[in-house]
Parts: C-alpha cells; sequence; structure tokens
C-alpha cells in the first residue's frame, strides 16, 4: 500500500539542517549538482551526474523515455531524497508536471495561490492567470478546463511563487500540436518576463532548440552532450542554423536523417 | 521530422484508396446500410418520466385497494389502505406516530453520531500514521466480519434493556462502514496531487486538509451511505428489545393486538425516514461532490 499518504516526519534539526543547505546556494548558482546517483534496485539510472544552472538560465533536458529525466527533476524538486551526491537547488523553485495536477477539490484560483503563506488572495491569484491568459476561468472546478487551459493554470500556480528555479516535466506532451505551439510561446515570453531559472524536461527536440540558452542530452544516466544555443529570439524553425542544431542533437539522441 | 511524416500520410492514403476499390463499390452499388441518430429529446417524449414512474406503486396501492374492499384480502392477514390512511391520521391526531417517529431517529442519530465519530477516528489514525494502522486495521478487519445482530444477547447483559443497547447495536452497525470507507478513501488519494502539494509548500497538517481530507470524502460520503443503510436496519432490529417508546414499541402493541394497519402504519413510517435521510446524504454529495468529473448529479 505504497500510495504516499504516510510518510516520514522530517525532525526539527533536519529540517534546519536543510535550510542551511539551501542558503549556501544563494547568490551562486539555481542548480548546483555534483556526483548524483540514484539507484533503483541494482540499476542506476543517475550515475554520478553533474549539473550546474545559472540564475536566470533556461536549460532543456533532452533524452530517450526511460532515460531518467523525471527521476532528475523529482530529486530536484525535493520529491525523491533516496540519493547520493551533493544537490543544491533554489529554495524558491516551483514545478508543473505534465498532467496539470490541480487540486480537483478546489477552484481554479484557490488552486493557483495553495501552498502560499497568508491569507488565500484572490487578486494575486487572477493576476496570475491573466497573466496566463485565462484570468476569465478563476471561478470554476478544473474539470472544466481544457488540456490546454489546465496546463496554463498549472503554469500560473507555478510562476505566482516567484520562483528562482521553475522545473518543467514534458509540460507541453499531452497537448496538441496548435495548443502546443502557443503554450511554448507563452513560456518563452513568461521567462522573458521573470526571468528565473528554468529546467526544461522534454522529448521535443525543436521545442528545446525554440527555448533554451543550452540544451543537454541525456544519456545512460549521465548528461552525455551539452549544446549552446546561440541563436537570438525569436527563433526561426525553418534557418539553416536551426537544422544544423537538430541534426546534430538527434545525432546524439540516436536518430540519423536522411541529407 | 516533416519528410516521415509525409511519408506515414502517404501510406495510409494507400491503404484507404486500395479499401475502397475492394469492398467500398460493391456496398456502395447496393446501397448502404444506415441508422438515424434519435436525438436526446426526441426519445424522452411522451408520457412524463415522473409519471411513468409514478404509475408502479399507484398500481400496487389500486391492486391492494381492490383486493381488501373484495374481501379477497382479509383484514386480519393485511388491513387495506383506506383503514392504513384513516389509522395514520388517527395516530398522528393523537400524536402519538410523531412522538414515535421522534424518539426513533433520535436513536438512529445518536447511534450514527456515536458509531461514526468513532468510525472516522479510527480511519484518520490508521489512514494517516504508520503507527495507527499497525495497531488498528487488523483489529477492526477482524471486527467487522461479526454479524452486528449476533451482539444484541452480549449487549442486552452489558447495558440493560433500556436505551443504550438499541443505540449501542446502531453504533456499533454504523462505525465500521465509514471505518472501511474512510481508510480507503486515504489510502487511495491520488499520490501525484500529494507530490503536487509537496511542491507547492504545503506542511504536513495543510496536505491533510487541502489534499488527503478532500480527497477522501467520495468514499467517506460512500461509506455514509451504507452507515445510514445500517442504522436503520439495526434501529428496526434494537426496537425488538423491549421498546417503551418509538416505531418498534408501536408495532410491537400492534402485533399483541393484531392490528394490521398499525404495522403497516409503522413499515411506511420506516421508509419515509429511510428515504429522508437517503435524500439528505444525496443533497449532501450535491454540494459536497459538485467538483468531481464523475460527478452529473446538477
Ligand atoms: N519508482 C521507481 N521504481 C523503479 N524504477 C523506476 C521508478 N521511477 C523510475 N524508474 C525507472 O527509472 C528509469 C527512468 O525513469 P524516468 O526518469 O521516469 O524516465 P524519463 O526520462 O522518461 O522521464 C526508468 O527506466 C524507470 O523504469
Ligand atoms: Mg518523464
Amino acid at each position: 500500500m505504497a500510495t504516499g499518504v504516510q510518510w516520514n516526519l522530517i525532525t526539527p534539526e533536519q529540517a534546519r539542517e536543510h535550510q542551511v543547505q539551501q542558503r549556501q546556494v544563494r547568490g551562486a548558482q539555481a542548480v548546483r549538482v555534483r556526483g548524483l546517483t540514484r539507484r533503483f534496485g541494482e540499476r542506476e539510472v543517475l550515475k554520478d551526474l553533474d549539473l550546474d544552472i545559472a540564475p536566470g538560465e533556461f536549460v532543456a533536458l533532452l533524452g530517450a523515455s526511460g532515460c531518467g529525466k523525471s527521476t532528475l527533476l523529482r530529486i530536484l524538486a525535493n520529491l525523491d531524497r533516496e540519493i547520493s551526491g551533493t544537490v543544491d537547488v533554489a529554495a524558491r523553485r516551483a514545478v508543473a508536471f505534465q498532467a496539470p495536477r490541480l487540486m480537483p477539490w478546489k477552484k481554479v484560483w484557490h488552486n493557483v495561490v495553495l501552498g502560499l503563506p497568508g491569507r488565500q488572495d484572490r487578486t494575486k491569484a487572477i493576476a496570475a492567470l491573466e497573466e496566463v491568459g485565462i484570468g476569465h476561468r478563476a471561478d470554476v472546478w478544473p474539470k472544466v478546463l481544457s488540456g490546454g487551459e489546465a496546463q496554463r493554470a498549472s503554469l500560473a500556480r507555478a510562476l505566482v511563487r516567484e520562483p528562482d528555479l521553475l522545473l518543467l516535466d514534458e509540460p507541453f506532451a499531452a497537448l496538441d500540436a496548435l495548443t502546443r505551439i502557443k503554450a511554448q510561446s507563452l513560456v518563452a515570453e513568461l521567462w522573458q518576463r521573470h526571468r528565473c531559472a528554468v529546467l526544461l524536461v522534454t522529448h521535443d527536440v525543436e521545442e528545446a532548440i525554440l527555448l533554451a540558452d543550452r540544451v543537454l542530452v541525456m544519456k545512460d544516466g549521465v548528461l552525455a552532450h551539452e549544446e549552446t544555443i546561440a541563436m537570438s529570439r525569436p527563433r526561426n524553425v525553418a534557418s539553416a542554423q536551426f537544422g544544423r542544431i537538430r541534426a546534430n542533437l538527434l545525432g546524439w539522441l540516436g536518430v540519423h536523417q536522411p541529407h | 521530422m516533416t519528410d516521415d511524416i509525409a511519408v506515414i500520410n502517404t501510406a495510409f492514403g494507400q491503404v484507404a484508396a486500395s479499401n475502397t476499390g475492394a469492398i467500398g463499390t460493391s456496398a456502395r452499388r447496393q446501397g448502404i446500410l444506415r441508422e438515424r441518430i434519435k436525438p436526446v429529446s426526441a426519445s424522452t417524449k411522451g408520457v412524463p418520466r415522473w409519471l411513468r414512474r409514478a404509475s408502479g406503486p399507484v398500481l400496487v396501492v389500486l391492486v391492494w385497494h381492490l383486493a381488501s374492499v373484495t374481501g379477497l384480502l382479509p383484514k386480519e392477514v393485511l388491513a387495506g389502505p383506506a383503514t392504513v390512511v384513516s389509522s395514520a391520521a388517527n395516530l398522528i391526531a393523537t400524536g402519538e406516530l410523531q412522538q414515535a417517529m421522534w424518539v426513533s431517529l433520535m436513536r438512529a442519530l445518536v447511534g450514527l453520531a456515536i458509531g461514526g465519530s468513532v468510525g472516522v477516528t479510527l480511519a484518520l489514525c490508521a489512514g494517516l500514521f504508520r503507527l495507527g494502522e499497525d495497531l488498528i486495521d487488523a483489529t477492526m478487519q477482524m471486527l467487522r466480519t461479526v454479524p452486528n445482530v449476533a451482539l444484541i444477547p452480549l449487549l442486552i447483559i452489558w447495558f440493560g434493556i433500556g436505551e443504550a443497547p438499541k443505540i449501542a447495536l446502531i453504533a456499533l452497525g454504523t462505525a465500521f462502514p465509514l471505518y472501511l470507507n474512510v481508510y480507503a478513501g486515504i489510502r487511495n488519494v491520488d499520490s501525484t496531487l500529494i507530490e503536487a502539494g509537496r511542491t507547492l509548500g504545503l506542511s504536513r497538517a495543510a496536505l491533510i486538509w487541502h489534499v488527503i481530507l478532500p480527497g477522501a470524502l467520495p468514499n467517506a460520503l460512500v461509506g455514509l451511505r451504507y452507515s445510514l443503510g445500517i442504522a436503520w436496519l439495526a434501529l428496526v432490529f434494537g426496537e425488538q428489545i423491549n421498546a417503551t417508546a418509538g416505531i418498534g414499541y408501536l408495532m410491537a402493541n400492534a402485533r399483541e393486538f393484531f392490528q394490521t394497519d398499525v404495522i403497516v402504519v409503522c413499515l411506511v413510517v420506516y421508509a419515509l425516514l429511510g428515504l429522508a435521510v437517503d435524500f439528505t446524504v444525496r443533497t449532501l454529495e450535491k454540494v459536497l461532490l459538485s467538483w468531481r468529473p464523475a460527478f452529473n448529479g446538477t
């Protein structure tokens, strides 16, 4: 019965230790990972992995399905602590998953401000929802939202926390092509405005090149390749440079295209 | 990438084209078998639904009435509807019926309140704390297999023949369905939502309040329904124990004097009280579970 309802309490000392750990990060990188290893049984999904993300940097993480991208992101989100190695990560961070994971029993705006300290601030929630373009959906149940709207609400819920680090786990993977394009440009726009560091896990090479400052390719539990995207924004998918980067990254992912 | 898609598209195109060549043309020559899809509004036209639903019970009462008027159904076996209505009016006029109803309803509610709070409290302890689960769950799973009615002799020995054994019987009966359902509800809360709650920085208490308890609510209400059903059953059994007030008492008295009309009145009252309580739970569900995607009651 491992539903995750019951879990071990953190002792106050552990909590304080944790805070100290997080305070050390301030002023330096948003993410600093050294020698991170995660095993599931005998299998090492992450092997001695190193990762740095600068404040305000947009990093995309590519990799074949099952290679450990979500595992890494869950560790950075402090959802998985059965690890070895050092993981320093911004204390103010927010996560958006592939599924929106809105609480179905809370109206959309309640979902947005859930967990914020202090009173439930409706104006704050509305402002965040306006920013992602669904201010008019504040007072409905999550069940009536379309897939794209729900994902926007989930983004609003992440951004309202004013994070230094935004962790996105394939947030557009379940959206239809048209909605996905809109959501991608929304994320680009929001990132320009908020200037938080972003780690975007994706399996869409074009999406990674469109959005990121730096693209990482994960393979066999390590970051096998790193590609800095020097193109100016907004980026043109049809340009020659884009095509070259894409072919190169696809090569690293084991996909070889003709010509 | 776009090239791949194009290839797939033409492949599908070819399959589709060859299909129409082989089967499509012969079907088209004979005309295609079609059916008309009826709009919902058309299929429910005619007699209103409530009228159709009411016709069954009305027919039963009618047959019952005819049978007793013609003497086919003797009064000693079962009084006719007319007699039942008049004796109900009598009982209401003297205030006997209201008082009996009140006493019975109170018994059921007090029993439910006691049993329900015990069941819910134990479920919270077992669902939220590992220690609680280890201590409580096995015991509850063992005890729940004992039929409540089989406990009546013990309850009489422990509590005598006053109000206490009746209420204890109801409390015992209602505690288990609530325990089982609330516990299952807590254990089955979507773990991805719990994770999401943790990434939002919810404390343990906030997580329980904002995520786990609302998530367990649908199951809890199912438990409440079962409990109410059992409370009613336990009430009927309990009131057979030397009652001095309540519907059961009214019934026991009627039995002494072969007043089948009064017995029928009491049965109807049991049924009506049950319906009323069920209606209350339905309303509660409508209000509390309107967020549910599966819920279409409103
Ligand atoms: N809780 C778990 N228990 C056992 N194996 C797991 C668990 N979570 C993930 N894995 C395994 O770890 C590997 C990486 O998973 P994941 O990080 O989800 O991949 P992805 O890169 O597609 O996000 C997969 O092979 C998966 O089977
Ligand atoms: Mg994944």
